[in-house]
């Protein structure tokens, strides 16, 4: 993928001049980008930077203010998602769209079904070729399964088999690696890079910079609504890619503090839920950061469930501070210390009608609560405090959270229970969605809250991330804890190997 | 630096995973379960009462469910999309006694059915346009056009009446008629559930009702035409309710302004009961017409037994809750079924 853009074929799909407002907030400012057949363009930029709403507007789910969509060098006006189906361009979305009753076939086939004669739906046709697609991404997901329950991860690689049997020319991605490990992800590029040769046009966002780098042919830098520059990932650095997002130098990704671990916060034994997890027992001290690493479906997001509460354990004993925890039951663990920022923002991490503010404010409601009544100065104080602290990108406090780029609600997520001042913190992938500044924002702050005497307990698919953070790694395979690595052996070598099961540590 | 895992060996074929199949087997068992309630309550009235399932009997069973498992089949379309009609009493009320009036003046029967079925359609579009335009929930605006249609309806009858009388004797036969114990009335109610039931499964718009229930923002994203799918669900479903009122008038021979008041509470229980989720998505038109079934043997079952009719309400009620516990009982059990199934398989 190294080659210049070909001066000859024509620009597929173009963006000439547009913009796009919400109200106050100008997300697109005379934005410009040109896809050439069987390239992988890559969209960088912040949180808010407005990718996702360049990719709107490429689906014809917004209509651009001003300026043009141009197909094949013709202008075009979408009138709908439908009308930029039709034209041969498949999206993936931030957020998974899929519909939780019906099957993971019909999900992917919805309104396009093979069909027999009178128009029935062939559902046998539907379901093999389903299957065929979970086949070509190589995954076990049974085509005739309902949605709902699906994880993040899973609900990922619906999504992604969905833009695939399109046999789109213009394939577009936002963030569709984001709840992925490395096995997936290089499937995904292995798909993705067969679909370059095969001439299709591949628009691909991350805030992984390396996959940019990875699968990318040129790199269009989006900041503050506003185009900086496209131009060939040849050449570039990281750094020189931040610098165009950022608009400065930046600084350390992982400024972890070093500090001697304390007592005993957080005490795990023997946690067992049935066919989920496994006799896994684990400690965590003041002032460290435990790495927990795996594969996706190892069942890491489900052990942090289980010590928060919200789902029930079968046999084993959690004590925080000394205090022996109830089983299902996330308010005593809240009062003993304990917080969970969950993987899921969307179903269990926000109410997303609700304004910044109050999002932040529901985890302080014992402290801002005075008489009954909710002190709403106190909370808009406090909410402010954080949403500043996390560099939260809004118009006004008071908008309701859905208005949020994708990164920016990952960020509100933290700010709540940040905002609780724990003793423990189980923090499921922090970073996923968040630009590279801000991420290292957050590196800063688990630092820091790791300095000052809280246990940190960290979930992350991001290797470099665990890598970079953690005071000591634990990794989990099919279910139990195979390793428990030390900072100083923890190896990109030594976690795969642990996390794929290939060595008994 | 993404790491990557070595690249496990594509599996030879995706397994039919017993997951799918609980999902499926519980769907069907919600059906079987009523099926089961119902058989089992009729055995014990027959027991009780050996006239009760009499050729006349079992005619009254079927002729008392006709128009509500018309009606709910209509309704479920609805309900499918996370929407509610609470005007269908009173279509079935006014298309009733057009359909009267029309026999009355002399009109041939097939003409009245058509008109009552038109009538019906325009109530559905009206509905229709005001959800699918307007910004306001359903229940609101259905809540509304109950109360203009049964407006228009009471100033249009005043307190005139339709009886048996004046209407043509075939018609009244044919509403009491039928083949053996099977009425003609039922029939037509069952051709039009087992064809809507195919509609559904079968054909793409009717798979659109199910998405758009289940996630109208990605039923937009994935260029259904949610609006024009809205419309059409509520034009069935008041097409179904004036079909509902012609055969009202066949079955009992007598409209008046009042007829079909309150009647979509009866409507919207058969639908709960029958496992159609208010929350959209799910259900089936099978499982609404055993609940409007269940609902409507009730009615028959006590005075059989000799229980006063009064308890009909009670129980009625007593069954809608128990239907919403079962639900939720099950939707906890798959849950937890699949989260189990998928860490193994991971
Ligand atoms: N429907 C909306 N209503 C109001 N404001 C919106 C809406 N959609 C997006 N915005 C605003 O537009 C700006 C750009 O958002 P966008 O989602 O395009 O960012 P992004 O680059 O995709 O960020 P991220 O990396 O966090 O996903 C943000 O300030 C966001 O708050
Ligand atoms: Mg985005």
């Amino acid at each position: 993928m190294t080659h210049p853009p070909d001066p000859g074929p024509a620009p597929v799909l173009a963006l000439r001049d547009v913009s796009k407002s919400f109200g106050a907030v100008r997300a697109l400012r005379g934005v410009s980008l040109e896809l050439f057949p069987g390239e992988v363009h890559a969209l960088a930029g912040e949180n808010g930077a407005g990718k996702s709403t360049l990719i709107k507007t490429l689906a014809g789910v917004h209509r651009p203010d001003a300026g043009q969509v141009l197909l094949d060098g013709e202008p075009v006006a979408f009138h709908g998602p439908g009308d930029a189906r039709d034209a041969g361009i498949a999206v993936i979305y931030q957020e998974p769209t899929l519909f939780p009753d019906l099957s993971i076939a019909e999900n992917i086939f919805m309104g396009r079904q093979p069909r027999r004669a009178l128009g029935r739906i062939d559902h046998k046709a539907t379901h093999a070729a389903t299957a065929a697609l979970m086949r070509r991404l190589g995954v076990d997901l049974d085509p005739d399964r309902p949605a709902r329950g699906l994880s993040i991860a899973d609900q990922q690689i619906v999504e992604i088999a969905k833009a695939l049997s399109f046999d789109a020319r213009v394939l577009i991605m936002d963030e569709p690696t984001a709840a992925l490990t490395g096995s997936e992800v290089a499937r995904l590029f292995g798909v993705v890079r067969t679909l370059g040769e095969q001439g299709a046009v591949v628009l691909f966002i991350s805030h992984r910079l390396e996959e940019i780098f990875q699968i990318c042919r040129r790199v269009t830098t989006l900041r503050d609504g506003a185009w900086i520059a496209s131009e060939p990932v040849d050449g570039m650095t990281e750094d020189d890619l931040v610098r165009r997002m950022v608009g400065r130098d930046l600084d350390e990704l992982y400024p972890k503090q070093d500090v001697t671990p304390g007592d005993v916060a957080l005490s795990v034994r023997r946690l067992t839920r049935e066919g989920v997890f496994t006799d896994v027992s684990f400690e965590v001290r003041r002032g460290e950061i435990v790495g927990l690493a795996g594969l996706v479906g190892a069942g890491r997001t489900e052990v942090a469930r289980a010590v928060f509460g919200v789902d029930r354990w079968d046999a084993g004993e959690v004590d925080v501070d000394g205090r022996r925890l109830t089983n299902g039951a996330p308010s005593t663990a809240m009062a003993a210390g304990l917080a969970l920022v969950p993987e899921d923002r969307r179903a269990q991490g926000l109410v997303m009608d609700m304004s910044i503010e109050r999002n932040i404010g529901l985890t302080g409601l014992r402290t801002t609560v005075k008489a009954g009544l909710v002190d709403r100065g106190a909370e808009r104080s406090r909410s402010l405090d954080w949403a500043v602290k996390l560099q939260v990108k809004y118009a006004r406090i008071a908008d309701a959270v859905s208005t949020l780029s994708g990164g920016n609600q990952q960020k509100v997520v933290l700010a709540k229970w940040l905002a609780t001042g724990p003793k423990v913190l189980i923090v499921d992938e922090p970073t996923r969605g968040i630009d590279v500044g801000t991420k290292a924002e957050v590196h800063r702050l688990l630092s820091q809250l790791a300095a000052d005497g809280v246990a940190v307990l960290m979930i992350s698919s991001d290797l470099p991330e665990i890598l970079g953070m953690a005071d000591r790694v634990l990794v989990m395979h099919e279910g139990r804890i195979t390793a428990e690595i030390p900072r100083s052996d923890a190896t990109e070598e030594t976690v795969m190997a642990a996390a794929t099961g290939r060595a008994a540590a | 630096m993404t790491v990557t895992a070595p690249d496990h060996a594509p599996p030879a074929e995706v397994p039919k995973s017993s997951g799918t199949r609980l999902v499926d087997r519980v769907f069907k068992m919600r059906e079987l379960a009523i099926l089961v309630v119902f058989l089992v309550m009729i055995a014990v009235t027959q027991a009780g009462n050996s006239e009760f399932l009499s050729e006349q009997g079992i005619k009254d069973l079927l002729l008392n469910a006709t128009i509500l498992v018309l009606v709910a089949t209509g309704q479920s379309l609805v309900v499918i999309t996370r929407n509610v009609d609470l005007s269908v009493g009173s279509t079935l009320g006014i298309s009733a006694f057009a359909a009267g009036t029309c026999l009355h003046g002399g009109g041939n029967a097939v003409v009245a059915i058509a008109l009552a079925v038109l009538l019906g359609v325009g109530c559905g579009l009206l509905n229709g346009l005001l959800v699918s335009l307007g910004q306001v929930p359903a229940l609101v605006v259905t809540l509304g056009t109950l109360y203009i249609i049964r407006g228009i309806d009471s100033i249009w009858v005043g307190s005139r009446q339709i009886t048996a009388a004046d209407l043509p004797g075939g018609f009244v036969d044919f509403g009491s008629g039928g083949l053996s114990a099977i009425p003609w009335l039922a029939l037509i109610a069952l051709a039009v559930l087992l064809a809507t039931a195919y509609y559904l499964k079968h054909f793409g718009s009717g798979r659109e009702l199910y998405a758009l229930g289940s996630n109208p923002e990605a039923a937009r994203l994935a260029g259904i035409p949610v609006r024009k799918r809205i419309l059409a669900a509520y034009t069935v479903c008041g097409a179904l309710a004036g079909l509902a009122g012609a055969l009202y008038l066949a079955r009992f021979g007598n409209v008046d302004s009042g007829t079909g008041n309150g009647y979509e509470l009866t409507v919207v229980s058969a639908v709960v009961v029958g496992g159609v989720a208010f929350t959209g998505g799910s259900g089936s038109v099978y499982g609404a017409a055993l609940g409007g079934l269940l609902l409507t043997s009730i009615n028959s079952v006590l005075p059989a037994l000799g229980v006063s009719s009064v308890w009909v309400l009670a129980i009625n009620g007593v069954l809608l809750l128990l239907a919403i516990a079962v639900d939720r009982i099950v939707a906890l059990r798959v849950a937890a079924a699949l989260k189990k199934r998928k860490a193994r398989h991971a």
